[in-house]
């Protein structure tokens, strides 16, 4: 045997890789002339030690769930979604819509509107490209990319013109209707008798929502007809081909699929936390889900834990830059080194750690 | 419109476009040689990063273009480790590397110079000064000057070194490119590289070289904008410039020459929309050419398939249906009404123009055939 087996290559590889990305975050913090020591403590201390932080960073992780899911679901189809940026602009502008135009009695109706006006735009955002590409032949990477950029154009349009309340002078829409707003987690814990949990924290009940979408991937992946046909094209188109998957029909539908699951990422921002549709709400997450699949191998209970960590790392990051003189673009370098061990320099990372392990297992 | 005023459109189209334009040729060689970029946006904003810091620390503009060319360079070389010799994902290495330029750049400028990741504002010495050619004249006498006077001292004159250079690697570039063995091999490497290998050329020299070249162009892209289009970095200060620079590659078909042509029109875009606030359009031509398009859509999936009849269809009625909007809005007050063209259209043209030529519909755009496949030496 001279390759690891399946479960060590799954688990090792982005472990190591994330070992490495650390190494290097701490030698930049030592360059900057900081302690990495002091900035994992007070990282830790933002995030993990107080309700709050645990309350921010479920926030992002909820966006990154969204997102990274959207990006490993096209991943298995061998295709590249980095479009992911875009489609969330759309779904935003979904929920807006939903929510201002349509008099809700209850959020928990609200939350289901929202979801399917999220969803659908995303569709429509991601289904251009996908078109593109299985008709056309268009690589989806660049349709993809355009499209991001023509997206923050709509939106833009949008927040400054007709969305715009009148008299306002910010880029946004009006706020949405109180019976529109999800509890957060500050709500349930109340709700639940416990003062002074989560406190002015955004995490919200689209939290569940994500973790929902987890398991729905994961059963449309593993155990349903069509995840094989998707699996199947990503492994070869050719060979799909030939056993009667249609190739037009899956890039569609996976690509619909990926877009659907980024807007849904609005409900959390939008619906959720700014309770309006602003500019830039998306903050790179569409990105972030590029890191967060690579780093889950594709695989939703992977997508939970790399989100949970990105989470992590971007609550930790405001921490560092409220506390140090750290910039919160560390976050982004981190970010830089994961993609790039996790999926561009596999083959460095793997070849020693294999050779390692090889070795350990023999004794 | 006057004809200074189109003349001082022109101006600054060039100076928009030669960013552009050098990123373009850059990732030109790149893909030539097989070699996907998506990291042109980090390698200029590297690149715009380090030549401003050096420029302001040593007060040498040429000392700044060098480190500025190195730091590109360096992002290059991790992508040609990347993707060349570790046969990774050329498509994620890219994206790895815009982000860690995005992150370093501020990371570093704030340790460095304190002042919320920017830097210093370069006095002169520290930028690229404009030169004047021989007997132009000053914009203050601009407009009592004749047209031929106007055209040599406004449009011709007065650009940074950076852009008569840019201007010149367009020939340099086709030159290299189709004139030379060691263009032939570079072509030949994008589109075949076993047959390369075959014929004893080393193939992943040849791709090291395209890359080492993309990030030597993309580094002067990035001190123009911090040393000669600015005075300073700022975050994120190359403003999704790769991005459209990629765009313009397509756009232009991977040809040096067409890479000019859709740079200056990129670049166009950009200075009108810089200088005009409201571009006005009667209403009628504005609906009618609408209407056009939806129709032209309807016309061409009336005897396709389903799925293009849903999605071009609906492309189309969409288009159609802004149309109709914009007669509604102007019917009461007469067809010849002004109507305001959003800028955030003008500003969205070089992608929408990208997806319309990917799409084939207009002059279809072929990639180089082994572009973004590492080589595999059979053996």
């Amino acid at each position: 045997m001279d390759v690891m087996p399946k479960w060590a290559d799954v688990v090792l590889v982005p472990l190591f890789s994330l070992v490495l990305a650390a190494f290097l975050s701490a030698l930049l913090i030592l360059a900057i002339g900081e302690s990495p020591g002091e900035a994992l403590k007070l990282m830790v201390q933002g995030t993990l030690l107080r309700s709050a932080g645990w309350g921010y960073m479920l926030y992002y992780t909820t966006n990154f769930i969204f997102t990274g899911l959207a990006v490993s679901i096209a991943f298995h189809a061998s295709l590249f979604n980095i479009g992911g940026e875009g489609q969330a602009m759309m779904g935003g502008l979904g929920v807006s819509l939903v929510c201002l135009f349509i008099p809700w009695p209850h959020w928990s109706l609200a939350i289901v509107g929202a979801s399917v006006g999220a969803a659908v735009f995303g569709m429509i955002w991601a289904g251009l490209p996908a078109y593109l590409q299985a008709k056309r032949g268009s690589h989806i990477v660049i349709t993809t990319i355009m499209f991001n950029f023509i997206a923050a154009g709509v939106l833009n349009f949008f927040l400054v013109g007709a969305l715009k309340p009148k008299g306002s002078m910010d880029p946004a829409t009006a706020n949405f209707p109180a019976s529109t707003h999800l509890p957060t987690f500050e709500d349930m814990a109340q709700l639940l008798g416990f003062e002074k949990m989560f406190r002015s924290a955004p995490a919200n009940v689209s939290f569940f929502i994500a973790l929902l979408a987890c398991v729905a991937v994961w059963y449309l992946i593993w155990r349903s007809p069509l995840g094989y046909e998707i699996r199947a094209l990503g492994k070869s188109g050719p060979a799909a081909r030939y056993a009667g998957v249609g190739s037009v029909k899956i890039i569609m539908i996976t690509m619909m699929i990926s877009g659907a699951l980024c807007g849904l990422m609005a409900i959390n921002t939008t619906q959720g936390e700014s309770e309006r549709l602003i500019l830039n709400f998306t903050e790179g997450a569409g990105f972030i889900g590029i890191a967060v699949a690579l780093m889950g191998r594709s695989h939703p209970l992977g997508v939970l834990l790399a989100a949970l960590l990105f989470g992590f790392l971007y609550q930790g990051g405001a921490e560092l830059a409220l506390w140090t003189k750290i910039p919160r673009e560390l976050i982004i370098v981190i970010q830089a080194l994961v993609i790039l061990f996790t999926g561009a320099l596999t083959m460095m990372v793997r070849a020693p750690l294999e050779r390692l392990f090889l070795a350990a297992w023999r004794g | 419109m006057e004809f200074l005023t189109l003349l001082q459109v022109l101006d600054s189209s060039l100076r928009l476009a030669t960013p552009l334009l050098l990123a373009c040729l850059a990732g030109l060689f790149s893909e030539r040689a097989g070699i996907f970029d998506i990291g042109l946006e980090g390698k200029i904003l590297a690149a715009a990063f380090m030549s401003a810091a050096v420029a302001y620390a040593t007060g040498s503009v040429w000392v700044g273009l060098l480190a500025g060319i190195g730091a590109s360079v360096v992002l290059s070389a991790i992508h040609g480790l990347a993707s060349i010799t570790l046969r990774g994902d050329q498509i994620i290495s890219g994206v790895a590397i815009n982000f860690l330029a995005a992150g370093l750049t501020v990371v570093v400028a704030q340790a460095w110079f304190g002042q919320g990741g920017r830097t210093p504002p370069l006095q002169s010495g520290g930028r690229f000064e404009p030169i004047n050619f021989p007997g132009a004249i000053p914009s203050k006498e601009m407009a009592d000057a004749g047209p031929a006077m106007q055209l040599y001292s406004e449009l011709m004159s007065g650009h940074s070194l950076l852009v008569y250079m840019a201007l010149l690697t367009v020939p340099l570039s086709w030159f290299v490119l189709y004139k030379t063995r060691f263009g032939l091999r570079l072509r030949a490497v994008g589109e075949n590289p076993a047959a390369v290998d075959t014929a004893g050329i080393s193939v992943v020299g040849m791709r090291y070289a395209a890359v080492v070249i993309c990030g030597v162009l993309c580094g002067i892209a990035g001190a123009y904008i911090a040393t000669a289009l600015q005075a300073n970095f700022t975050k994120d200060m190359s403003a999704g410039r790769g991005f459209i620079a990629l765009a313009a590659l397509i756009f232009a078909k991977w040809r040096p020459w067409y890479a000019l042509g859709a740079c200056l029109l990129f670049g166009f875009f950009f200075a009108v929309d810089n200088r005009f606030q409201n571009i006005l359009l009667p209403a009628w031509s504005l609906s009618s050419v609408l209407l056009l398009t939806a129709f032209g859509l309807v016309a061409y999936v009336w005897r396709k398939e389903l799925l293009d009849k849903i999605v071009l269809g609906g492309l189309g009625l969409g288009i159609a249906f802004v149309s109709a909007l914009i007669v509604i809005s102007a019917w009461s007050a007469g067809m010849s009404t002004q109507i305001k063209i959003p800028v955030v259209f003008i500003q969205s043209l070089p992608y929408i123009l990208t997806v319309v030529v990917l799409a084939g519909f207009v002059g279809k755009a072929i990639p180089p055939r082994s572009g973004g496949v590492p080589y595999v030496k059979e053996k």
